[in-house]
């Protein structure tokens, strides 16, 4: 296992490319999934707002 | 022709809303296949006379990443040169959609190459025809993202961003090309030139396994970036309307 995680004595190297990709794609993800919800909160709020607007 | 009844937002965005977990599913195996292998079922030497050592495992990631960069920047390009002859508004949400991923890819392979070329060229980063034209492709992302999103009227930014995009395929050959130099002494290329029939079978099995997974990835996001891009758009409309009450 410390053999494998060494990767020769290469091991940063290795697992700071896979790591930094990791992150990032995890990252794309994240903020897909925030601005999904912050545009299904903002479209339904004026949604709201417009019948209301129709009632009155 | 029945194609092109998806190329409205209307009727795309529940399509788009089946495939994705399809492409997710495809991107977790394909990259759980990926990674096994390349780390585990291959040797630890890359190449014959001068081998590289165990670090060359960076390439599982690096080369489909700049595969990539350069597919989805051509995605980009014909997207927004469909949306200029067709004026077609989807097609410009998908050139936008794109952008994003293949910046991501971009930069990873520029990174992931910075970190190969330590060990194995001895320096972080040398201004050599590859390296600098797969920079100056990242800053054409940037900046059709940039400028796509600075002309408040979207229709305008998405028209000036395309011309953009399209002139910059200018440098897909030059990266292309970029390690077969006509000229050795004029431009030292520090990428050596690589065959994939040289390639050991472990070897080349993880790297194109796990240039399939970064595509399925790159379909999922872009896809659910699409289908963000259609509600913001077409927020006026009614469908988006019973969309948001059948969510509610």
């Amino acid at each position: 296992m410390s053999e494998f995680l060494s990767q020769g004595g290469y091991g940063a190297y290795v697992w700071g490319a896979y790591g930094l990709t990791l992150i990032l794609l995890m990252a794309e993800v994240w903020q897909l999934r925030r601005q999904r919800r912050t545009i299904f909160t903002r479209l339904s709020r004026m949604v709201r707002l417009r019948t209301r607007g129709d009632q009155a | 022709m029945k194609l092109f009844r998806f190329s409205s937002p209307a009727s795309f965005y529940p399509l788009a809303g089946k495939l994705i977990p399809f492409f997710w599913v495809l991107a977790g195996l394909a990259l759980g296949i990926g990674l096994y292998w390349g780390l585990l079922e291959t040797p630890d030497r890359l190449g014959g006379t001068n081998p590289q050592k165990e670090y060359y495992r960076i390439i599982f990631i690096h080369v489909p990443a700049a595969w990539l960069s350069m597919w989805l920047y051509l995605m980009l390009a014909v997207w927004s040169a469909i949306g200029l002859v067709f004026n077609t508004r989807l097609s410009f949400m998908m050139a936008r959609a794109t952008a994003p991923t293949g910046a991501i890819f971009t930069f990873l392979a520029l990174v992931t190459g910075s970190i190969w070329g330590h060990p194995s060229w001895g320096t972080w980063w040398d201004w050599d025809p590859r390296l600098t034209s797969e920079l100056i492709l990242f800053f054409l992302y940037v900046g059709y993202l940039a400028l796509n999103s600075a002309i408040d009227d979207h229709r305008r930014g998405d028209k000036a961003s395309a011309l953009l995009a399209i002139v910059g395929l200018v440098m897909l050959p030059i990266i292309f090309w970029s390690i077969n130099c006509p000229d050795p002494n004029q431009c030292a290329a520090l990428h050596q030139r690589s065959s994939m029939s040289q390639m050991e079978g472990n070897i080349l099995f993880a790297m194109l396994i796990m240039t399939l997974g970064m595509w399925m990835y790159s379909f999922a996001t872009i896809l659910t970036r699409l289908r963000s891009i259609i509600l913001e758009r077409e927020g006026d409309t009614t469908w988006v309307k019973e969309i948001l009450e059948k969510e509610a």
